[in-house]
């Protein structure tokens, strides 16, 4: 191991302080006593206490907990199907352009996502509103989801579903008793991703939105233009708990998963 | 050897038996992938109660043929018949067969016990019923103290004897086993073959392996298939197989053997004589060839055959080479000499060495007698 030289010690401080700062100064002002946001005045929770008065962030909160919820219970359904037929696809000709037309939509910027889906919503008249916002995040997760149960099948050994249909087993009945128990991890990892990149989506579902639906990155954007206020730290102190705690989850059950793989594989080549 | 046993003595062997029915037909199967051709034209029988292996280099299709036993690949042309039934459109999870998994394939999120229950869950038998016999084959394996282990808590010997066991708890008609003892060490391979050998005698279903290791084939097996490139070079018993291969790849890949060009000179009813280039004493034959006089062909000699001696042998007018010792190889139990022969081509001779390694006589540089009686030259033709 190299020891840490006071140029790394600086890089490092500085980088996270770049990351971290903002996000921590929010949080510390979401407990800041006093009404304006940039003067300390003491530590209170008031401003929490006040959030649970304020109906417009309630309704909003719901909302949005609501569409993450559906769109990403929906894209974890089609993304694992997706995921799990382009695993399992040989190669045919044009598989590759066919790979990354899953992966493109990662990649796509978000305004263009947001408009093309609004177009598409106006054009069959379809009323926007909370459902139009699922769809259209719904459309977007997937292929999150999609990414991450390919890469786990990759290193899935197809001889264990084959055991199970020799064993008398139906190919759809080995679907559910064995595929996805195996995979279980990687789908709820998908499912965490989905649900966090829903929560703080403000670019299509501020494209995709009807009148009444309004998200919470929606409602805070509207609230911040009137300048900010120490309760929109402490919805925003909230919402970060909650993405990191997602996020921790999802990555604790990815690298748990592979740790397992990693073991079963190291057990499997070892003499007794 | 095995013919004049079947016949003198009371021998199982329904192969030579003319009027046996053939448990599983493999008729004319050939197979493709792409431009590929996997496997060639096979046409082989397999008997009930038999311990009938595929052996083979890797790539030479014997996997694939296993696997078409199995279902999981259909044959492109041909038929393959089980206990009279023609399988060619039965998908794997309604055939009689079970197959054990080269990677064993246990159900990493099952018990011991669930993995080996879950082939009778699925035919829906009574759950006491289930209990008795994943009882019964955990005993049968030796497994009854790691019944509620997970796969990941088993060592690898371990996790071979429950996907034996889970292969067998159906009680299949046709046992599969893809590679079964690849994974383990040396000496837990040697002990477990002895009892694969005894399980499939104490339950008498027809075991199908596959297989690399020449020695592991021809310990348990009642018959071998060596397969190459898709097609059955040869199917006999190993014995047959190591004595009588019937073609240079056979010769060569079990085994070690010396091979000499050689040109037929006289063929008689029950001998022949044949001119070995660079060697002036003939070779003489137990057997008559199938060949005519002239003819080119390839004499293979075992290395344990032959008999090494600084004198000359007795009888050194036919049968006898001389040569110079290049290399020794001291085994323990045996010493592999590399001899020189006068043009320069080497022949391969081991010893069992009977008398302790300080005495042993033969060394580096020696001339010596390379000799060997009629019956342990093979001829085998072009």
């Amino acid at each position: 191991m190299k020891k840490f030289t006071t140029f790394n010690k600086l890089s490092i401080i500085l980088g996270l302080s770049f990351l971290y700062i903002p996000i921590v100064l929010l949080v510390i002002f979401s407990f800041n006593e006093s009404r304006l946001v940039t003067v300390w005045a003491g530590f209170s929770t008031k401003w929490y206490g006040e959030l649970m008065q304020n109906q417009g962030i309630l309704n909003a909160a719901s909302i949005t907990l609501k569409v993450a919820f559906i769109s990403s219970t929906m894209a974890t359904v089609l993304g694992t199907m997706a995921g799990f037929s382009m695993s399992r696809f040989g190669r045919f000709r044009g598989r590759t352009l066919f790979n990354g037309m899953i992966y493109a939509p990662l990649v796509m910027p978000e305004v263009i996502t947001g408009l093309s889906l609004l177009l598409m919503f106006v054009a069959i008249s379809f009323n926007r509103g909370m459902w139009t916002i699922t769809l259209a995040h719904t459309t977007f997760a997937m292929c999150y989801v999609a990414v991450v149960i390919q890469s786990r099948l990759t290193s899935f050994d197809r001889s264990i579903e084959e055991a199970a249909m020799d064993l008398g087993c139906t190919p759809l009945k080995t679907f559910f008793v064995i595929t996805l128990p195996i995979i279980m991890p990687a789908v709820v990892s998908g499912w965490l991703l989905s649900f966090t990149l829903s929560l703080d989506d403000l670019v299509i579902a501020s494209f995709t939105t009807g009148p009444g639906a309004t998200t919470l990155p929606m409602k805070i954007y509207s609230m911040v233009r009137l300048g900010v206020t120490p309760e929109i730290n402490a919805i925003s102190t909230i919402m970060v708990g909650v993405v990191a705690a997602g996020v921790v989850i999802a990555s604790f059950l990815h690298k748990r998963s592979e740790a397992r793989i990693a073991k079963g594989e190291m057990m499997a080549g070892a003499a007794p | 050897m095995g013919e004049s046993n079947s016949k003198s003595r009371k021998v199982w062997a329904p192969w030579n038996e003319g009027d046996a029915k053939p448990f599983v037909r493999i008729e004319n199967v050939t197979k493709k992938f792409g431009s590929f051709t996997a496997i060639d034209n096979v046409t082989l029988d397999i008997y009930e109660r038999e311990f009938f292996s595929l052996l083979g280099p890797s790539g030479c299709g014997k996997t694939t043929l296993l696997r078409m036993l199995a279902g999981f690949e259909t044959p492109t042309t041909g038929r393959i018949i089980i206990d009279g039934e023609d399988m060619s459109t039965v998908p794997p999870h309604k055939r009689p067969v079970n197959m054990m998994f080269q990677s064993y394939a246990l159900f990493p999120h099952m018990t011991v016990e669930q993995n080996i229950a879950f082939g009778l869950k699925q035919d829906r038998m009574a759950k006491d019923e289930i209990n008795d016999r994943v009882g019964h084959m955990l005993k049968l394996v030796h497994m009854e103290k790691m019944a509620r282990r997970k796969p990941d808590q088993l060592s690898g010997g371990q996790k071979q004897r429950v996907a034996l066991a889970r292969s067998l708890a159906k009680k299949p008609k046709i046992l599969l086993l893809d590679e079964p003892l690849g994974a383990l060490d040396k000496k837990l391979r040697e002990e477990t073959q002895f009892e694969l050998v005894n399980i499939q005698e104490t339950l008498g279903i027809t075991f199908v392996i596959v297989t690399h290791d020449q020695e592991e084939a021809m310990t348990v097996s009642s018959r071998v298939a060596v397969m190459d490139h898709g097609y059955v070079a040869q199917i006999a018993t190993p014995g047959e197989i190591y004595e009588y291969p019937n073609s240079r790849q056979v010769a060569e890949f079990i085994g070690d053997v010396n091979i000499l060009e050689g040109q037929i000179t006289e063929v008689r009813s029950d001998s022949a004589a044949i001119k070995i280039k660079g060697v002036t004493a003939p070779v003489e034959t137990g057997r008559s060839v199938n060949a005519i006089v002239d003819e080119w062909i390839w004499v293979a000699i075992r290395p344990e055959k032959m008999i090494i001696s600084l004198d000359a042998p007795k009888n050194n007018s036919k049968n006898c080479i001389t040569g110079k010792v290049m290399d020794i190889g001291y085994l323990g139990k045996l010493s592999i000499y590399h001899v020189r022969m006068d043009d320069g081509r080497i022949i391969i001779v081991t010893q069992t060495n009977r008398m302790r390694e300080t005495e042993r006589t033969i060394t580096w540089e020696d001339s010596v007698h390379v000799s060997w009686s009629p019956d342990a030259a093979i001829v085998l033709l072009n």
